[in-house]
């Protein structure tokens, strides 16, 4: 795929557009993308990302990437017209609320670069009637990437750590919570994180997926080394997720 | 075009490429990369008799041009591979051969003795080399007295083509070569991964929760590389080549070492269809130096 944008948004995060010359496939929000970063001799595998918005018009494919290690700090270093080699879509996405009202409440949680999946959710919701409604929580106020694109597409709420934007905390300390009942969570982050609202959503009952992010290699089932110990033992996140629903996993009790 | 075909004792394949195991699922999981019936074979991820669910995460982590993993031989035992998995494969147009592992003799034993009775399985790889099981696994491929028992004892109850991979992790693998092979092998396969480690120096902790893991990946090749050699020349069973081969250029250098044919492993994760890129490669390669068959590549290495 080749490159038509790539923006830096602060000193970790970057927003990397690309586009195919053939038409893009298919993707669903919560499926990822495994990337070759071979303009980094030293990045052996590649990463894996998730999927941060696709453009249906302008057919293309948005990854929000946080600068982790030499891998991903050396995608923030393509340059516009640069080829990129992506294996794509993998993976399951989040389950769709079929059944539920449009007037019902979808809870989106994003924590750091776990915000990236659901801004293609929240708009895939928004295009079939539901209204999502973001809570999206972060260290500090430079590290909120994307709010405006998230503002666009649903109510946004924030929490820092450090109290420089909105509500001072974590994500499970917002006011939101105690205030509303959601119908549907939806989450993405750090797993602390994860677990923490998984720990909410089973407290109030509200069904809740969670998309993890173990490290992988192939993306495609055949490693076998980005395993989750799920109550049916171990599954790849890869194939298997990397959307699951919390009643499958082994993180509560 | 070149003659791609070579033989494993009784075992015919259409060209030297194989999958690894472990690194290629059942073949199907490729399936939406590549054609799986062009390869020369396809070796499955190691089965065991019984169901394993291999170690806890985290079982990988990146490396300087490679990777360590700590999977553990997870798979649902061999009776789930013949009762769901055979039937799915078996129609395939190219050599399935199941890598047979085990924690004890008579676990091997049992598991090979099932898996002979496979119609269209013609071949297994027997895996005396896994270093991320507590017990088995590499423990018989480390001396020449464990390697020849279950050599010895798989034999008796496998009448088609047996293939032995072996470990480097030993002082003389030519040695251990010799060993198996005077114990009916047919063939030998190496290398299974290096045995390392890593290390999180933030956190101090190791980076994978059985604290060593298998190397592989191109780091490793120029040990693989040697170990063929070493190997071709004390045997007379045909060797089969593989660690780190990522392209036809390390597939015709395995050759040359001695190999009669390869496996492609570590890469499939970076490139899933890189094995049959290789197998275009070498046909070009033959028809660029006159050769009429891939086989005769084989220990031409010039000294």
């Amino acid at each position: 795929m080749k490159v038509v944008e790539n923006r830096i948004l602060h000193e970790h995060y970057c927003l990397l557009k690309l586009t195919s010359d053939e038409r893009l496939p298919d993707m669903l929000p919560g499926q990822f993308v495994e990337a070759l970063v071979d303009q980094s001799p030293a990045t052996f595998l590649r990463r894996p990302l998730s999927i941060h918005f696709v453009d249906k018009e302008r057919n293309e494919l948005w990854l929000l990437i946080q600068f982790v290690g030499e891998g991903t700090r050396s995608l923030g270093r393509y340059r516009v017209g640069d080829r990129v080699n992506i294996i794509l879509p993998l993976g399951n996405g989040f389950t769709l609320p079929d059944g539920l009202s449009n007037g019902q409440k979808l809870l989106l949680v994003g924590g750091g670069v776990g915000v990236a999946p659901l801004l293609f959710l929240g708009t895939y919701l928004k295009e079939r009637g539901w209204e999502p409604l973001f809570l999206l929580g972060a260290r500090s106020e430079k590290d909120l990437v994307q709010l405006d694109d998230f503002r666009k597409t649903g109510e946004t709420y924030v929490t820092t750590e450090d109290h420089s934007s909105g509500e001072r905390g974590y994500v499970t300390d917002h006011s939101i919570l105690q205030t509303t009942r959601f119908d549907r969570i939806y989450a993405c982050g750090p797993k602390p994180m994860m677990v923490a609202v998984a720990r909410y959503a089973s407290s109030v009952s509200v069904p809740c997926e969670v998309s993890l992010e173990n490290s992988m290699a192939c993306g495609i089932g055949a490693c076998l080394c980005c395993v989750e110990n799920t109550k049916e033992g171990h599954v790849c996140v890869c194939t298997d997720g990397p959307v699951f629903n919390i009643e499958r996993l082994r993180w509560l009790n | 075009m070149a003659e791609l075909s070579v033989q494993i004792k009784d075992l015919p394949l259409k060209n030297p490429v194989m999958t690894a195991s472990g690194t290629f699922g059942y073949g199907v999981e490729y399936a939406d990369f590549m054609d799986i019936e062009r390869l020369g074979a396809v070796i499955v991820k190691g089965t065991t008799l019984e169901h394993r669910e291999g170690n806890p995460y985290p079982r990988m982590a990146e490396t300087a041009a490679g990777m360590l993993n700590a999977v553990g031989l997870q798979n649902k035992g061999v009776d789930y591979f013949i009762d769901t998995i055979y039937p799915r494969i078996s129609a395939y147009d190219t050599q399935m051969i199941v890598n047979v592992s085990g924690s004890s003799i008579e676990s091997y034993v049992e598991c090979a003795g099932k898996v002979a009775g496979l119609e269209h399985i013609r071949a297994i790889e027997l895996n005396i080399s896994c270093p991320n099981v507590k017990q088995g696994g590499m423990a018989f491929g480390v001396t020449c007295s464990g390697a020849a028992e279950v050599v010895r004892a798989v034999r008796r109850v496998y009448p088609k083509t047996l293939i032995v991979k072996l470990s480097p992790n030993v002082t003389d693998i030519a040695e251990i070569a010799k060993a198996v092979e005077a114990e009916g092998a047919d063939s030998v396969s190496l290398i299974n991964t290096l045995l390392g480690m890593a290390i999180d120096a933030e956190k101090r902790r190791p980076k994978l929760s059985t604290i060593t893991g298998g190397l592989s990946g191109p780091c490793v090749k120029p040990v693989a590389l040697r170990m063929v050699w070493q190997t071709y020349r004390a045997v007379r069973i045909p060797v089969i080549g593989l660690g780190g081969i990522a392209s036809w250029e390390d597939a015709v250098e395995f050759m040359l070492a001695g190999a009669t044919a390869i496996q492609v492993g570590t890469h499939n994760f970076i490139d899933p269809a890189a094995s049959v890129k290789i197998i275009d490669g070498l046909n070009d390669y033959c028809d660029r130096h006159g050769y009429r068959s891939v086989s005769e590549l084989t220990g031409a290495l010039a000294l």
